[in-house]
């Protein structure tokens, strides 16, 4: 499958952005749409897995099932935030195409609600993505209302998705709920959703560190969603750590211990230091660590270049995301020319 | 649980803990990648290598550690591990969850042949045994029971190290199995049985209107034929619900007794810690033994007697001395970086540890590559025994 190029990724109505566990896919999807809203648009920020991840990246109170503006920016873009909630979700599909006031109650009454909504394996992504679907498609001015010319509610829909693992099930829609429902109304939505999922503006993002298992887990991940029918954006490489020290310095670390003693206690002694064993030993110590993360770390980034989606690379942030590193982030995709 | 003297009034004495031969299952549990299935390993073969009989069960361990631990079938069934070092009479087995397996496993064993036959066709069946979210955790604290049985019965193992799945959240371990057991137990299964059993029909009459209108806006929605396999499905179980639950319910009073013990670990960062402490304030509530929190993949630092605001004022001379390419001032430079990163993550430590004083700790130190050949569990397991 023909991967994309930067520049069509600013033109995906959907981004789903998706990694292996806790490599940055909340803070990068935040990252992402804060991009897009600053080139005017109105994007939605959504979380599927109820964990208020993006209440915590925007320091806002918990987002609950209606879709909140996070951040109005001077471009007019707008950012909005929404948890989508499988049971929400239901009720509204059934209140928008069966208009079951009273049903709704009579279902939650006996545990059908719940039974669809966490147990019944598949219903429950369905539901879940059935509202993204609804929210990504939803035409401007409201439902009913819709404007002739198509324009959409959205100018770009960003999801933050299940973990890599999950994510492969997640977005199958069409699987998942074929081992359970083979005709019906779920399988119609799943089918209209599977054509949003498959549809070419629809990217999906993979966050990675360049670190062994996530990039193994994240090459892996991309076989199984192309195989599944979806189109891949980006590979996001985050958390880059700088070299710290120049191509000389690390050279001079390979020197024999003895050498390398010695030159250190004269530049300590000129830097003001008092020079003492356990201290000189231990930074060499972590100049020589150091130099073996990078060294993995090229490894790792050449397997990324190799893999042939186009590769944004996010520095990692001394200090975390607290305290405005999402804006560097968001800066750091605009100047990759990412929106 | 035996008391132990810890080396220091907040420290996890992890030898203490695998030489206490009252303990009899240790739990590691914690959020996302935090280490869960490295420092089961890791204390799986310390214990081994020091004359415990051990079984380890991981659940998906990354590709290169499963293959060092001699994991290379999903067969379900513990192997031992070789190059373990056994000199002090203990023995390390090790083997990987196949959750689809160990529930047709435990159909079988509950179902006559053919009713287990139907159930294992039946397509609502096999989505729930390969895909609902809880599955893995239940079938965990199945296969740790079976283990269990298997290591009384049998003599075969004094402790099973048990990893926890990879969950977003460590409550999932605790919280899963129920939410099964209540959908297998559960009013609107019942319901959808109602029709079908002699006393149902009571049952039925006081929720029939609701009952009714349910049915139909499910099938409406659902479709029928799914309704249909999750009823065929539901009265095929039926003869073994009782026994689902027990099960599950043996499992959980198993965590709950004293030769449990629970370690709970977390990277040094304040969503993982803030997880860890859900979760310890979980297990005091359920009075569930927990042993100690492990930080894992702290920033570790050579020269850990320079602080940070030292060696920038050195870098500093040394710039204005015109060597700011220097191995020196290169080195410093990284080492204010790391000293800054270490700093944060105590203070992220030590306000765990302040809000819950009683709980005991070990850190981990990051190794500088991943971890996954024995030499490197090995290593993990010092660090971990302080
Ligand atoms: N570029 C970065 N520099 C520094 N810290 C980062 C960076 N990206 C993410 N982080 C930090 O890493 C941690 C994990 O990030 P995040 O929550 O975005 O990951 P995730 O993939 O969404 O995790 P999960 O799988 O748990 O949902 C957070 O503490 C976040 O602040
Ligand atoms: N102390 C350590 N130093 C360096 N790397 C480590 C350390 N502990 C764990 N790792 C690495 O971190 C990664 C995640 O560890 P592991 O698989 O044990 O986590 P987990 O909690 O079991 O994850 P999951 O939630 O996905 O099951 C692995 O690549 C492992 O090698
Ligand atoms: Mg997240
Ligand atoms: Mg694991």
């Amino acid at each position: 499958m023909p991967s994309s190029t930067l520049a069509e990724l600013s033109a995906a109505r959907l981004h789903v952005v998706t990694g292996k566990g806790g490599v940055g896919k909340t803070t990068v999807a935040a990252a992402l749409a804060l991009a897009l809203a600053s080139t005017g648009k109105r994007v939605l920020l959504a979380e599927v897995e109820g964990r208020q991840g993006l209440s915590q990246t925007f320091d806002v109170p918990p987002l609950g099932t209606d879709e909140v503006r996070l951040v109005s920016h001077p471009s007019g873009g707008e950012l909005w935030g929404l948890s989508v909630d499988a049971k929400a979700a239901l009720l509204e599909y059934l209140q928008l195409f069966y208009k079951l006031g009273r049903a709704g109650t009579a279902l939650e009454k006996v545990g059908a609600i719940d039974f669809a909504t966490t147990i019944a394996p598949g219903v429950r992504d369905v539901l879940l993505i059935g509202k993204i679907y609804e929210a990504a498609g939803r035409p401007r001015g409201g439902r009913g209302g819709g404007s002739k010319g198509g324009a959409l509610h959205y100018d770009a829909v960003v999801l933050d998705a299940p973990p890599t693992g999950r994510a492969v099930r997640f977005l199958n829609v069409n699987a998942g709920v074929a081992d359970v429902a083979r005709m019906g109304p779920i399988k119609s939505q799943a089918d209209s959703i599977t054509r949003m999922l498959h549809d070419p503006r629809t990217l999906v993002h993979m966050v990675t560190l360049l670190e062994e298992m996530p990039v193994q887990e994240s090459l892996d991940g991309l076989r199984d969603l192309e195989a599944v029918g979806l189109h891949i954006g980006a590979l996001v490489v985050n958390q880059i750590r700088e070299p710290r020290l120049t191509a000389a310095n690390l050279a001079a670390l390979d020197g024999a211990d003895d050498d390398l003693d010695e030159l250190l206690r004269t530049e300590l002694t000129a830097a003001g230091l008092r020079p003492t064993g356990p201290m000189v030993k231990g930074l060499v110590q972590e100049g020589r660590d150091h130099a073996l993360r990078l060294e993995l770390q090229d490894e790792m980034a050449k397997e990324i270049a190799a893999a042939g989606p186009p590769v944004i690379e996010l520095p990692a942030l001394a200090d975390g995301i607290e305290e405005g590193g999402v804006a560097v982030l968001t800066d750091e995709l605009l100047a990759q020319g990412v929106a | 649980m035996a008391t132990r003297t810890p080396t220091t009034p907040t420290s996890l004495d992890v030898d203490g803990l695998l030489a206490d031969p009252g303990v009899g299952i240790i739990v590691c549990c914690g959020s996302g990648g935090v280490g869960k299935t490295t420092t089961a390993a890791a204390l799986g073969i310390r214990a081994a290598e020091s004359g415990r009989k051990v079984v380890v069960l991981t659940i998906d361990p990354a590709r290169r550690l499963a293959q060092s631990l001699g994991l290379t079938e999903l067969d379900n069934t513990p192997r031992p591990v070789a190059g373990v070092d056994l000199g002090n009479g203990g023995s390390l087995d090790a083997m990987m969850l196949d959750m689809k397996r160990t529930f047709d496993e435990v159909v079988e064993a509950h179902a006559t042949p053919d009713k287990a036959a139907q159930i294992l066709e039946n397509p609502f069946y096999q989505a729930v045994s390969s895909s609902f979210a809880g599955t893995q955790e239940y079938m965990a604290m199945e296969k740790l029971g079976q283990l269990r049985t298997q290591a009384e019965r049998d003599g075969t193992w004094d402790l099973i190290v048990v990893d926890t799945p990879p969950s977003r959240s460590a409550l999932d371990f605790l919280d899963a199995p129920k939410r099964l057991g209540s959908f297998l137990d559960g009013r609107f299964v019942r319901l959808l049985m109602a029709p079908a059993k002699a006393g149902g029909r009571a049952y039925l009459k006081v929720f029939s209107v609701g009952v009714d209108l349910a049915q139909r806006t499910l099938s409406r929605v659902l479709g029928g034929q799914m309704l249909q396999d999750v009823q065929t499905f539901v009265a095929a179980l039926d003869t073994m619900f009782g026994g689902f639950r027990e099960r599950a319910d043996v499992t959980y009073a198993l965590l709950k007794e004293d030769t449990t013990a629970f370690v709970v670990i977390a990277s040094p960062d304040r969503d993982a810690l803030r997880e860890a402490a859900f979760f310890v304030d979980r297990l005091g509530q359920e009075r569930m033994p927990l042993a100690g929190v492990v930080v894992n993949r702290l920033q570790s630092l050579g020269a850990s007697a320079l602080s940070a605001s030292r060696a920038e004022d050195g870098l500093g001379q040394l710039t204005e001395a015109g060597d700011e390419d220097s191995l020196t001032a290169g080195l410093l430079s990284l080492h204010v970086d790391l000293a800054s990163t270490a700093a944060r993550q105590h203070g992220f430590v030590s306000r765990f540890a302040a809000s819950h004083p009683h709980v005991r700790l070990s850190t981990v130190a990051a190794s500088a590559t991943d971890v996954h050949d024995l030499d490197g569990l090995r290593e993990v397991g010092r660090l971990l025994a302080g």
